[in-house]
């Protein structure tokens, strides 16, 4: 099937601005789905506020564009209602991270499969370029025009210290490994985490001085490296792309099934 | 243009950045914010006034509504001057501590955007945002222009600082319309404003003896003391208001009215009743309904918390009809908020004044001259005695 069946065409054209990273994410999801081929009535993606959280009006699933933050919150109730259903919620970095942060490590901990893909452009795109909670330090936005102090979160170490038992991590330029990662993150009967840098060359990358969108994808070809690289070993401040963690525990709804099996039983 | 009693200068700036402005010649120690749209650059201008080296204070871009309430109630109960923004599902966000700073008694200033909520998908203008918090303690002050923004703010301190009254002031204003819309505005001197809004010392939250330091208040009379004392100071603030605004058309030149404004009622038989940006359009309405002889006047609240119920009495004891227009709706209740506030406001004074609602402005709609000329055009027919219809939604006509 061509990925534009899975489109919601009369809400195009999107918001995105030229050069954003989040349409490339879309795209590679929607082929992931495609290539699972997952029934498209058997989707939910839940989205909270921002410019990642506009996925869910452009594809034809079983959609909710909820609270800022709060897609995880509302994606568990989703899937303790229909435990059947695969939910999907995109979310950006300030929406996950910040405001949605305590959902975050919650969702982590819990092990409900539910697949969470957080799309880092490290700012606060849709209200205009204000830093968020992964910009770190040394970065230029609207609310820090002498550079932030704010030290980030680092999604990886973050997820996997709160119980995700999947953890991938790759970038708006390794397009192919988008896909890998969430068709397993998608199968993965558990909590899946895909971070995916993404660029934002409106807000990030023109007060950072990281040139157009071309450039910022080139630079994420250059300082991203794959899990235990020589390339790693030789230079520690490549970020390492990759399959962090994946590992099966006891699924939440799985347990919840359980649970209410024993109460009747009993 | 006239430069007015103490202004240093005139710019044209958004109805965001004039807040941005009033909240600078304020001089607050604490700022807590988040992003939201249409607020945002509100703090954004603050940000830059302070990497400028113009502004001494401290900024805390907190993960979330509740924080940077959070972080400002803290500043302000350990005795600093605090401001904040927010608007639509942030104020919703924010509400757990929102709701506590009127509580804790803390001179707050803070401005909303308004903004309807979510769902549907949208960031355009309505009152519903700020409607649904009315009742929180927050005092409320509405305005229709970008120079009114910047002076209700410096207002706001005065009144939410004074010893009699130590409660939280919300400068309302509509988001898109104002937040975004560009006017000249007439900026004062930080030392103009020094001189109008001194630093006051006041009781801070600290302290062994102090009830807000207990760990549990009893089901006693101390509560119900507090309680009173709250209500009271609310009620005070109304008197406050009219006071503090003849103080400042003393230093700045510039008045609103107080509580609420009279607009060519002095002879007024039938009148419009609105607040916010569309007050403008009305004022327009009514010049030219005016000039075809049909004597129409506006009321424009500013003040929605308190309910300036006196004043409201006196603005409408002589009017045959009255026609309302509210941006939001009170779920439950037949109309809008400004027909429900004034039904209850009127009633057992003898002002038995037919009046119909017009529910108008949701979701961004423009309020514009022609349907408020329907509004004043329906209002004269109950004035002579014509079947009307109580609660119109303009939009679905």
């Amino acid at each position: 099937m061509a990925i534009d069946q899975y489109l919601r065409k009369r809400f195009f054209p999107h918001i995105w601005c030229a050069g954003c990273g989040h349409g490339i994410v879309l795209n590679n999801m929607l082929r992931a789905v495609d290539q699972l081929q997952i029934n498209q009535n058997e989707m939910v993606m839940v989205s909270g506020i921002g410019c990642s959280s506009r996925i869910s009006g452009y594809v034809d699933f079983h959609s909710l564009h909820t609270l800022h933050g709060r897609a995880l919150a509302f994606a568990t109730g989703v899937k303790m209602s229909q435990p059947n259903l695969t939910v999907i919620c995109p979310m950006g970095d300030g929406d996950a991270l910040a405001i949605g942060g305590n959902h975050f490590i919650h969702a982590c901990r819990r092990n409900m499969d539910l697949t969470a893909i957080v799309m880092n452009n490290r700012i606060y795109g849709m209200t205009g370029g204000q830093f968020s909670p992964l910009s770190g330090t040394g970065i230029t936005a609207t609310t820090s025009p002498q550079k932030t102090i704010d030290r980030e979160f680092d999604i990886i170490s973050l997820s996997l210290a709160s119980g995700a038992t999947f953890v991938a991590r790759t970038t708006a330029y390794h397009y192919k490994e988008i896909t890998n990662y969430i068709k397993e993150a998608l199968q993965h009967p558990g909590f899946s985490v895909v971070e995916i840098l993404s660029q934002c060359p409106t807000h990030f990358g023109r007060r950072n001085k990281q040139g157009d969108a071309t450039e910022m994808l080139q630079r994420y070809r250059q300082n991203t490296t794959s899990i235990g690289s020589e390339a790693k070993q030789k230079n520690p401040e490549l970020i390492e792309r990759g399959i962090f963690r994946q590992e099966t525990a006891p699924e939440y709804c799985a347990e919840y099934a359980e649970l209410i099996n024993r109460a009747q039983q009993s | 243009m006239d430069m007015v009693q103490n202004t240093e200068k005139v710019e044209v700036v958004s109805g965001n950045k004039s807040a941005a402005y009033g909240a600078y010649v304020c001089s607050p120690d604490v700022i807590g914010i988040y992003p939201i749209t249409p607020q945002t650059s509100v703090v954004e201008d603050l940000t830059q006034f302070i990497a400028d080296g113009r502004l001494d204070a401290e900024i805390v871009e907190a993960e979330g509504e509740i924080s940077a309430m959070a972080s400002v109630i803290g500043a302000s109960a350990g005795g600093a001057r605090t401001f904040s923004s927010t608007s639509s599902m942030g104020l919703f966000f924010m509400f757990d501590s929102y709701i506590m700073a009127p509580l804790y008694r803390l001179p707050i200033v803070m401005v909303n955007s308004n903004r309807e909520l979510l769902p549907p998908n949208t960031v355009a203008c309505s009152h519903q945002d700020i409607m649904e918090v009315i009742e929180t303690g927050w005092i409320h002050i509405h305005v229709e222009n970008c120079q009114e923004i910047l002076d209700a703010i410096i207002m706001a301190y005065r009144i939410a600082e004074d010893p009699e009254i130590l409660l939280p002031v919300d400068v309302c204003y509509d988001g898109f319309y104002l937040s975004y819309l560009r006017e000249p505005v007439n900026i004062p001197s930080i030392e103009a404003v020094n001189n109008f809004l001194p630093t006051q010392d006041r009781p801070t939250l600290g302290g062994p003896n102090n009830v807000f330091s207990c760990i549990y208040c009893g089901a006693d009379q101390e509560m119900a003391e507090l309680r009173y004392r709250q209500q009271d100071a609310m009620e005070k603030s109304k008197e406050k208001l009219e006071q503090v605004e003849q103080e400042f058309a003393q230093h700045f030149g510039r008045s609103y009215g107080g509580q609420l404004e009279e607009y060519r009622m002095e002879d007024a038989e039938i009148a419009l009743f609105c607040m916010g940006s569309h007050a403008g359009t009305a004022r327009v309405v009514v010049d030219q309904k005016r000039e075809q002889g049909i004597k129409v006047g506006l009321v424009k609240l500013r003040m929605f918390r308190p309910f300036p119920q006196e004043r409201v009495l006196t603005a409408l004891k002589n009017v045959k009809a009255l026609g309302v227009i509210d941006r939001s709706v009170a779920f439950g209740w037949k109309g809008g908020h400004l027909y429900r506030e004034l039904r209850s406001a009127l009633y057992g004074h003898g002002l038995e004044i037919p009046m119909a609602d017009y529910i108008a402005g949701l979701g961004g709609h423009d309020i514009t001259i022609p349907l408020i000329e329907r509004v004043v055009d329906e209002t004269k027919g109950i004035a002579e005695g014509k079947q009307y219809q109580e609660i119109t939604w303009l939009a679905l006509e």
